[in-house]
């Protein structure tokens, strides 16, 4: 490093004050390093009210302080944190009342990460692939945990935030404390000390769950909850394990191992609280289920009772039914009677009355009648008839009389008959002398015997 | 009706995975009334026993230490010795 020549008292002009040695410092630094890029890990970053940034740049070794104002630290693209490897470019400057020297920082670059943060994403691979922060290795967090082990230190921020909210719990808890250191060299083995004991004691005390953190800081801080002891002691303990370290925005192995991460110590207090809470409305919800549950069952049971009951009636209502049933259907059966009798009756008039209609008397009076009017009408018929028969007679009388034999008799003719047969005989072959004849005459007959026959007759 | 339970439940999970199961019994409403009213009475004493079980701790904020003997055992714990 180039700098003026060495001091010495007995050659220099004059000896200084601090003051105007700092201002001297000053001048030299400033002069020297007006602009200078350094490489280093961002570490104990805090902003104050006034908006800038101080921090600190280091190296395994070394360290410088660092400031960036508000107007140059607002306009980075990314957010500066502990542990960080950055480039820095700026000037130093030497604030004079402390004697204090640092870097004004202008520029801030993200560089790779920090030594911490390989480390953390070194030991992070390396237990996921062992599979630690598998969700089949955690444990089920406990329904009832009343019984809490506590590993933090005993005068830390922790212990302070997770007793005020037990304090708050309306059920009783007994808490445990495994004072441990939670910073430096020393606080890893010892945390991974007090885990193994609660795993050791874990029967005596009947720890439901441990609790294991500590309050904010910066990542050397928090250091010792990315041990690898640390999270070998989370993962072999039997008893659930609630990681609370730090603030919301802290990841650390720890949180990873453990069965349940809290986001902060106080909120892993504040699920213990919960879970009671939880525990004792679920109760209350079962006790409120089973009882209207059974309510409604027996209301039901009642109901199919009561129409049961209403189904099951006295039999001497049946009885009376029965009467009035009987009684009904004998008016019915009588009208029903009556009716068809009338009915009978009035068909039976109707029948009589055909009945009258077609009685043989009158059919024989009419018969009688009509015999009468044949008979007259026969007997008019008859007489007309004799009149016109008498008249036909007389005229075929006179006709026969015209044509008569006895005319012809009377013209000398007459009739021979052999007696007593009374045969006319017309032909002389027919009778035999010595038979008896009777002749007709015009008047009168004449008796005589045959003398004499002959074939011939008077011809000649 | 006292349920004296065959087998008596002493582990809270246990209590707790009964309950269930009796609610869940109970809330499907096809119980004889008589099982009902048991598994209500079993129930209720469940809830009663986990009401123990959650009362029946001690308040209490203790640290645990080793004794020279190697024993562990607690001891109240000072909140104050900050």
């Amino acid at each position: 490093m180039p700098v003026t020549a060495p001091f010495d008292p007995l050659t220099s002009p004059a000896v200084l004050t601090v003051s105007q040695l700092n201002a001297r410092i000053k001048g030299l630094l400033e002069a020297q390093f007006p602009y200078v890029w350094v490489r280093g890990e961002i570490s104990n970053l805090r902003i104050p009210a006034s908006g800038h940034a101080y921090f600190t740049l280091k190296d395994e070794r070394s360290q410088i302080r660092a400031v960036m104002f508000r107007s140059q630290f607002g306009r980075l693209k990314f957010r500066p944190e502990d542990g960080m490897a950055v480039l820095c470019q700026g000037r130093l400057t030497v604030y004079e009342p402390r004697g204090d020297y640092q870097i004004i920082a202008d520029i801030l670059e993200p560089e790779g990460l920090g030594a911490l943060q390989k480390a953390f994403e070194q030991l992070k691979e390396k237990l996921y692939k062992e599979g630690l922060f598998d969700a089949e290795r955690k444990l089920p967090l406990p329904v009832r945990p009343q019984r809490v082990a506590v590993i933090t230190s005993a005068t830390g921020a922790a212990i302070r935030d997770i007793l005020k909210v037990f304090q708050r719990c309306p059920f009783p808890l007994t808490v445990t404390l495994l004072p441990v250191r939670v910073q430096g060299a020393e606080a890893a083995p010892e945390i991974a000390r007090a885990l193994r004991t609660v795993n050791d004691l874990r029967h005596d005390f009947a720890w439901d769950v441990v609790i294991v953190g500590r309050g904010g800081g910066s990542l050397e801080d928090l250091w010792p909850f990315n041990e690898e002891a640390v999270a070998r002691a989370i993962a072999d303990c039997a008893v659930p394990v609630i990681s609370a370290v730090g603030h919301e925005i802290d990841l650390t192995i720890s949180d990873l191992v453990a069965d349940w991460r809290a986001p902060t110590p106080t909120a892993g207090a504040q699920w213990v609280v919960s879970r009671l809470e939880d525990l004792e409305r679920h109760l209350t919800d079962r006790i409120q289920r089973m009882r209207a549950a059974l309510l409604s069952l027996v209301e039901s049971r009642r109901n199919h009772v009561r129409r049961l009951e209403a189904r099951l009636r006295d039999p001497r209502r049946r009885l009376i039914d029965w009467r009035l049933a009987v009684d009904d259907r004998l008016e019915r059966l009588t009208r029903a009677m009556g009716n068809r009798l009338h009915l009978c009756r009035i068909r039976m008039d109707h029948a009589r009355q055909d009945l009258e209609r077609l009685h043989p008397a009158r059919r024989i009076a009419e018969l009688r009648l009509r015999l009468e009017t044949l008979s007259r009408q026969l007997l008019q018929l008859h007489q007309r008839d004799l009149r016109e028969r008498r008249l036909h007679l007389q005229k075929a009388a006179a006709q026969l009389e015209s044509l008569s034999p006895l005319a012809v008799l009377k013209r000398g003719y007459s009739i021979t008959c052999k007696l007593p047969e009374k045969t006319v005989i017309t032909d002389a072959s027919r009778v035999h002398p010595g038979d008896t004849l009777r002749i007709l005459l015009a008047r009168g007959e004449v008796t005589a015997e045959v003398v004499e026959t002959r074939e011939e007759g008077l011809k000649d | 009706m006292t349920a004296r339970k065959k087998k008596k439940i002493e582990k809270f999970e246990d209590a707790m995975k009964r309950l269930e199961e009796i609610v869940e019994k109970l809330e499907k409403g096809d119980l004889p009334l008589e099982d009902a009213m048991k598994a209500f009475g079993e129930g209720v004493e469940l809830v009663r026993f986990c009401h123990e079980k959650l009362e029946e701790a001690e308040k209490k904020v203790q640290t645990l230490v080793q004794a020279e003997d190697g024993s562990w055992h607690t001891k109240p714990l000072d909140t104050q010795d900050e």
